[in-house]
């Protein structure tokens, strides 16, 4: 099992990647990206158990969607990296004929991904049916997800927040990026959530807050608790604060950098502040 | 000509229930989903039997798409049932995303469609479902045209690995198809021969389609009637072979006739063999209240519209 240190050397590679990615092709989403270093290195590197030959259907293993897929930079990164396809393959991002799509896909048969994502709230959905199919199967592992706070506006969602919770789906974590970030502005101008612990709560799940979703222990810390609630009649939930953008500096705490890629000048200064650790693609 | 006999009226959705009965004893890997319609979709009996396999997801169809599509995930055969306007229009984007481009082995089974919904009128009657599915890449869509149809439908799509939308009704109608006959996806059924005019139908025209054959026959006219069972992929051999012979054509669906069954058959005939047709199918228009029979009637979606619009086609020849 990893050190912290490597842990955090892995996460400064990560953000290298996503940003000579977006940078490459002039697209993508960098900001979200940037922000769930952590947790998805967390997630692939510590806390999920899962085979390294990839299996669609996912018997005997933890599986994993993602459901806000715009942040698919640091999706295929951190897949790349812990051995699901060639780390070279990252050259392709967006490119014709790639099987790094845009939004990630199943339709390229790129190892790692299990559902196409994209159009945003349907994620939670489609995780409770894989948390339905292990129960079913009697496969004691768990499924996991991430989403966007932004994401939580689309009525899918407290579709399948319902139905978890009142069909005490416990084998499932799902975790909220908390940026407080989407397109048009802050959550909080675009359309004001409320309290999301207390809605969640009030569905009928178990919710913890992990604060700095930015800091790779915390992180860790906070996926190891949510593992330990599973089994006990509840779907969990983390409520995990991230900073958008983080990790270069003038890309954070702002929305601006949701969809737009850094121009040559400013991948310098981006990537002087995540030296290479691992070795780019 | 062959005459079919009707051997007593049955719901087709009660096909579909039966079917899915037996799949239920026979593939353990099938489950299924209802968003608060299970009467209403003849899934009473597959709950019953197999609580363990069946997932009542509430009214939230969208949800319960992405369910289905998560369950394949694990090698699950997920078959979905609500009315076709909750199970197509409403979903649309989750069928497209989490179902279709995501390759996912879901079974969409619709009860229903059309105006033979009758009283609920046009926010339930959907016609417009066949074309919402048949546009979706890697979609395979069938209609079926009775009770028998329909279990047999229902029984092969769960041997089939890919996603289905699976098309049936409310209304009793006429049983007529071999029972337990065997369903091949994609292969049309000629059911009579004929050499005036081809009469390709699917759903509850089939049977309209064969008694407006005899009515045609009675005027001397030789009509080859084909049920299309699987608007996509379709059977578009079987559609030139007879159309070659006969040279016309008349389409005949519970369906809006942009987008339907009709349209598939012409860009079929005019990429291979132009011929004139005739669409029996709504025109551009929503639905209303009424019996079934009504309804048919007043959209013109019965063997009398059929009779006539083979004779027009006739002329045209």
């Amino acid at each position: 099992m990893p050190n912290t240190k490597e842990l955090e050397n892995f996460v400064t590679q990560v953000r290298r990647d996503i940003l000579r990615q977006v940078h490459k092709v002039n697209s993508g989403h960098p900001g979200g990206s940037l922000g769930c270093a952590e947790f998805f290195t967390a997630l692939y590197q510590e806390v999920m158990d899962y085979n390294s030959d990839f299996d669609m259907n996912g018997i005997g293993e933890d599986i994993f969607f993602l459901s806000n897929g715009h942040i698919s930079p640091v999706f295929y990164s951190v897949l790349a990296r812990s051995g699901y396809f060639p780390v070279e393959e990252l050259n392709t991002f967006r490119l014709i004929n790639s099987r790094l799509q845009g939004h990630p896909t199943t339709h390229e048969g790129l190892p790692g991904i299990r559902i196409a994502s994209g159009s945003l709230g349907q994620g939670l959905s489609v995780a409770i049916g894989a948390a339905e199919a292990k129960k079913l199967n009697k496969d004691s592992h768990l499924v996991y997800t991430l989403h966007g706070d932004g994401e939580l506006q689309e009525g899918q969602n407290w579709e399948a927040i319902m139905y978890a919770a009142g069909n005490k789906i416990d084998n499932l974590i799902a975790s909220v990026d908390l940026n407080g970030q989407q397109i048009d502005g802050s959550t909080d101008q675009v359309l004001p959530m409320g309290n999301l612990k207390a809605k969640f709560e009030a569905f009928g799940w178990d919710v913890l807050e992990v604060k700095e979703g930015n800091n790779i222990s915390k992180v860790i810390e906070g996926l190891n608790e949510a593992k330990s609630r599973t089994g006990k009649g509840k779907p969990v939930c983390i409520l995990m604060t991230t900073v958008m953008g983080h990790g270069v500096d003038f890309m954070m705490h702002t929305h601006k950098w949701h969809g737009v890629a850094p121009n040559d000048e400013q991948l310098e200064n981006a990537l002087a502040q995540n030296p290479e650790t691992l070795g780019d693609y | 000509m062959k005459k079919y006999t009707n051997t007593g009226n049955k719901d087709t959705r009660s096909g579909f229930g039966a079917g899915l009965t037996e799949l239920g004893k026979t593939n353990e890997n099938v489950v299924a989903l209802c968003a608060d319609l299970t009467g209403s979709l003849k899934m009473d009996d597959f709950k019953k039997n197999h609580p363990e396999r069946f997932f009542q997801i509430g009214i939230a169809e969208a949800n319960m798409i992405g369910i289905a599509a998560g369950m394949t995930i694990g090698g699950k055969i997920p078959f979905t049932g609500t009315f076709a306007n909750f199970s197509t229009g409403r979903v649309y984007d989750q069928i497209r995303q989490s179902v279709a481009y995501s390759g996912k082995n879901v079974k969409i089974c619709a009860s229903h469609a059309g105006v033979t919904l009758g009283e609920d009128g046009a926010t339930h009657q959907i016609l417009e479902d066949i074309g919402l599915m048949k546009m979706l890449p890697g979609m395979t869509v069938i209609n079926t045209c009775d009770y028998n149809q329909t279990k047999a439908a229902t029984l092969a799509i769960a041997d089939f690995e890919g996603p289905v939308y699976l098309r049936f009704g409310r209304p009793k109608v006429a049983n007529f198809t071999p029972e337990n006959g065997k369903f091949e996806i994609g292969k049309a059924v000629n059911l009579t021969e004929g050499t005036d005019v081809t009469i390709i139908a699917t759903g509850h025209l089939v049977w309209e389609a064969l008694q407006a054959a005899e009515q045609l026959n009675e005027k001397g006219i030789s009509a080859e009637v084909i049920n299309i069972h699987t608007i996509k992929p379709l059977d578009e051999k079987a559609i030139l072979a007879s159309v070659k012979k006969t040279g016309c054509v008349v389409t005949a669906e519970e369906h809006n006739f942009l987008g339907g069954l009709g349209e598939s058959v012409s860009r079929t005939l005019v990429e291979n063999f132009p011929a004139p047709q005739e669409f029996v199918a709504t025109k551009d228009t929503f639905g209303e209240s009424g019996t079934p029979e009504q309804l048919m009637e007043k959209y013109g979606l019965n063997a009398e519209a059929i009779v006539k619009a083979s004779e027009k086609v006739l002329k045209r020849k």
